[in-house]
């Protein structure tokens, strides 16, 4: 499915605004995505499994916070660095 | 005043900011300053140490306003980075236990010099970790995350306006097993078994934020230093007042009482003479009224003891004279170990500035740079 990064992630897909990952929940989505580009997920994921503060993620324009969403392959994932700090 | 040596020394100075790294470069006169970086601009820089044992592996800590924290390393003097393997994280909590997230990690320290891989670190909310790999993966370190009375000593819901942390780590040159560490709402502790058990080391260092003013525990040690060459020396710059405890004695002397009145004892940082164990350097702030935290009278200066705190002697030459309001924060203020060495400070408004003279003279290594956290200096 189509995966959109934000800019402040982007040093870990190699620049790429925009990628391909699989995955049937969103959870297995991040780890696919992590197993491709290393240290991803924690940035964006904290160790009790909970979507990082300051990040959101959109299925279909949606916001989710569950990492058990169940995803499809024509599902477009958005995810975003959240209006905040300075 | 002493000549600078010239014998192809150099010294180098780390500063983590709120938008970046900054690495500093000079030889042994300290007079112009190479500058490399900004080092991961925008990224919250709160620790940034260089490996005294290779001396060339550096870890930094960061995190962003966004991301999650992580632990940056070089192994080349901070030519190159790569992100580390596994930043220190606590375990997954089980159902009904408190979940604990790693915020930021705020301290970094290399382990003793016979464990050459070996390092410490400490995070907010507190916690404390230890890598055995040169920091590429981190461990928590159950002896104190997990500890009894873990609520009780770190008041993980209290403490600094980034939270709660365990904010200062020192291993006992003499012994990797003995390692004190620094809760911002717990105080110094200290354990002999590297970290299986432990116990406060407060008696005598007063709290004024506390119905009880000597607790056992519930202090807030800013700083917390412990001389090379004396490492039964320890001196501390809490909340409350600058202190000196010598071990084993287990009772700190408040020194900070034999500073001027109208300046006190307050302040974040401490640091000692590398050679010299009677010799410290504070920057007190103003902790009047609704603790301003800024330099006393907007006017900033060192002061410095040369008889372990019976006295202490103003430094402000070539600093600000008025209208100066900046705050050093507990990491920023820093020495080398040339002769005579070379003392620096960070501030809170983005100036760097250092001494070639042991605080006799002050000048303006950088200015307009982030808020400054930490200030490191190493000399190679």
């Amino acid at each position: 499915m189509r995966v959109l990064i934000p800019s402040q992630l982007r040093s870990y897909t190699r620049g790429a605004a925009e990628i391909d990952a699989i995955g049937a929940t969103l959870d297995e989505l991040l780890v696919n995505i992590e197993r491709e580009f290393k240290g991803f997920r924690f940035r964006i994921v904290d160790e009790q499994d909970r979507v990082r503060r300051h990040i959101k993620i959109f299925v279909n324009r949606e916001a989710v916070r569950e990492l058990a969403h169940p995803l499809a392959p024509s599902d477009e994932v958005q995810i975003v660095g959240a209006l905040t700090g300075g | 005043m002493a000549v600078a040596q010239s014998n192809g020394r150099r010294v180098m100075l780390m500063v983590g900011t709120r938008k970046g790294a900054f690495i500093y470069h000079a030889d042994t006169a300290r007079g112009d300053w190479r500058i490399e970086g900004p080092h991961f601009l925008g990224h919250i820089i709160h620790h940034v140490v260089l490996d005294p044992r290779d001396r060339k592996t550096m870890l930094m800590a960061s995190k962003t306003g966004h991301l999650g924290p992580t632990i940056f390393r070089s192994t080349d003097v901070g030519a190159t980075w790569h992100e580390v393997e596994r930043p220190p994280a606590f375990p997954k909590a089980a159902p009904g236990e408190k979940a604990r997230a790693v915020e930021h990690t705020f301290w970094l320290n290399p382990g003793h010099c016979g464990e050459r891989d070996t390092w410490y670190a400490g995070t907010c909310p507190p916690g404390l970790f230890r890598s055995e790999d040169g920091g590429e993966s981190w461990q928590p370190i159950a002896g104190w995350n997990d500890h009894p009375k873990y609520l009780e000593w770190n008041r993980p819901d209290e403490g600094t306006p980034d939270g709660a942390m365990t904010q200062w780590v020192t291993v006992d040159p003499r012994d990797a097993s003995h390692i004190y560490i620094v809760t911002s709402a717990g105080g110094v502790f200290e354990t002999y078994d590297k970290g299986e058990s432990w116990k406060p080391l407060n008696r005598g260092v007063e709290v004024t934020f506390l119905p009880d003013p000597y607790p056992e525990v519930g202090q807030d040690t800013h700083c917390l230093r412990l001389h090379p060459r004396r490492p039964d020396r320890l001196y501390q710059q809490s909340h409350c007042g600058i202190y000196r405890l010598d071990r084993p004695g287990e009772e700190w002397i408040r020194i900070g009482r034999n500073m001027p009145a109208e300046i006190g004892d307050i302040g974040f940082a401490i640091v000692l003479h590398p050679r010299d164990p009677d010799t410290v350097w504070v920057f007190p702030m103003d902790a009047t009224t609704v603790w301003p935290r800024t330099s006393p009278g907007g006017r900033p200066a060192t002061y410095r003891t040369r008889d372990a705190g019976l006295t202490w002697e103003r430094q402000d030459r070539g600093l600000p004279r008025e209208q100066a309001w900046f705050t050093v924060k507990r990491q920023g203020l820093s020495i080398d170990e040339l002769d005579p060495p070379g003392v620096y400070f960070g501030t809170t408004s983005g100036e760097l500035w250092m001494s070639p003279d042991e605080g006799e003279n002050w000048r303006l290594v950088a200015e307009h740079l982030p808020e400054i956290y930490s200030v490191e200096a190493f000399t190679f």
